[in-house]
């Protein structure tokens, strides 16, 4: 019983990443793509690793997928958060349909 | 001091919790370790660990901030899901500027951290002095700051600032 959960678990994250996957191709910019690999990916590897701890149990492999569930958490948005700032930074244009870019008024009005 | 004393247990759980079944050369090894890392990097931990000793922040945390933040997140998931996979593509980007109340670093960390996985956003930089947050919106409803501070920040800032301020 506790296999076919983990398994659930598993093949629901496997979804997201294989959408998230999807999402970089298809999305027109940087940012846009940030977004879905980001998400997507954020909990798809969660649901992957908590389906290995289901499965496995309280071992040593089980707690370790549990701690890398809490630094997926903790590291990724800030990954994406660098990124997106480094390409506003070193001038990447945002999709041509976009309707607002307020930061780079703000930064046209400092310099 | 008392930061560093705080990154040492945290280090040290940290390290327990991977080894998992206990051993004396394990412990040793660990205590080693948390010991140089928090006498390396403990001043930069943590800024006030008098805020560590409140229980009630501990409870927002748990049982307010946890459950928004796992249902927001799946939500994103769908909704990311549902953009990708529509033939006409439904976006609409840009980059909003937003307004934040909250002064301390963990609780603006954990506020952007909380914008990105959160549906359609991702913060992109923060200006402290002004108290501003650009973010990245994949379908923006509103341009106006106070707006878009109400959709997009209210929901977390609300419990944050009862754990972090």
């Amino acid at each position: 019983m506790r296999d076919i959960i983990g398994l659930a678990f598993m093949t629901i994250g496997f979804t997201f990443d294989v959408i998230g996957c999807l999402g970089l191709v298809r999305l027109p910019d940087v940012y846009n793509r940030l977004q879905a690999a980001t998400k997507c990916v954020t909990l798809g590897t969660c649901s992957i690793l908590f389906g290995a701890f289901l499965i496995v149990g309280f071992t040593a492999a089980g707690m370790k997928s549990l701690m890398c569930m809490v630094f997926v958490v903790l590291t990724s948005p800030v990954a994406a958060h660098a990124i997106a700032r480094g390409a506003h930074k070193a001038g990447v244009k945002l999709w041509k349909d976009s309707v607002i870019d307020a930061y780079a008024e703000d930064k046209e009005g400092k310099t | 001091m008392r930061s560093k004393i705080v990154l040492f247990l945290v280090a040290f759980i940290c390290w327990c919790l991977l080894n998992w079944i206990p051993d004396w050369q394990h412990l040793l090894v660990g205590i080693f370790v948390a010991g140089f890392v928090a006498y390396l990097t403990g001043d930069l931990f943590i800024r006030s660990p008098d805020r560590l000793s409140h229980p009630h922040r501990y409870w927002y945390f748990v049982f307010h901030y946890l459950p928004l933040f796992i249902w927001e997140c799946i939500k994103a998931n769908i909704d990311v899901a549902f953009r990708v996979l529509h033939p006409r593509l439904p976006i609409r980007p840009g980059i909003v500027k937003v307004k934040i109340k909250l002064k301390t670093d963990t609780g603006i960390t954990f506020l952007a951290n909380s914008i990105t996985l959160t549906p359609g956003t991702l913060s992109v930089d923060v200006d402290r002095e002004k108290g501003f947050l650009y973010v990245h919106w994949i379908d923006v409803k509103s341009k106006d700051v106070e707006e878009a501070t109400k959709i997009v920040v209210a929901r977390f800032e609300r419990v944050l600032e009862k754990i972090f301020e």
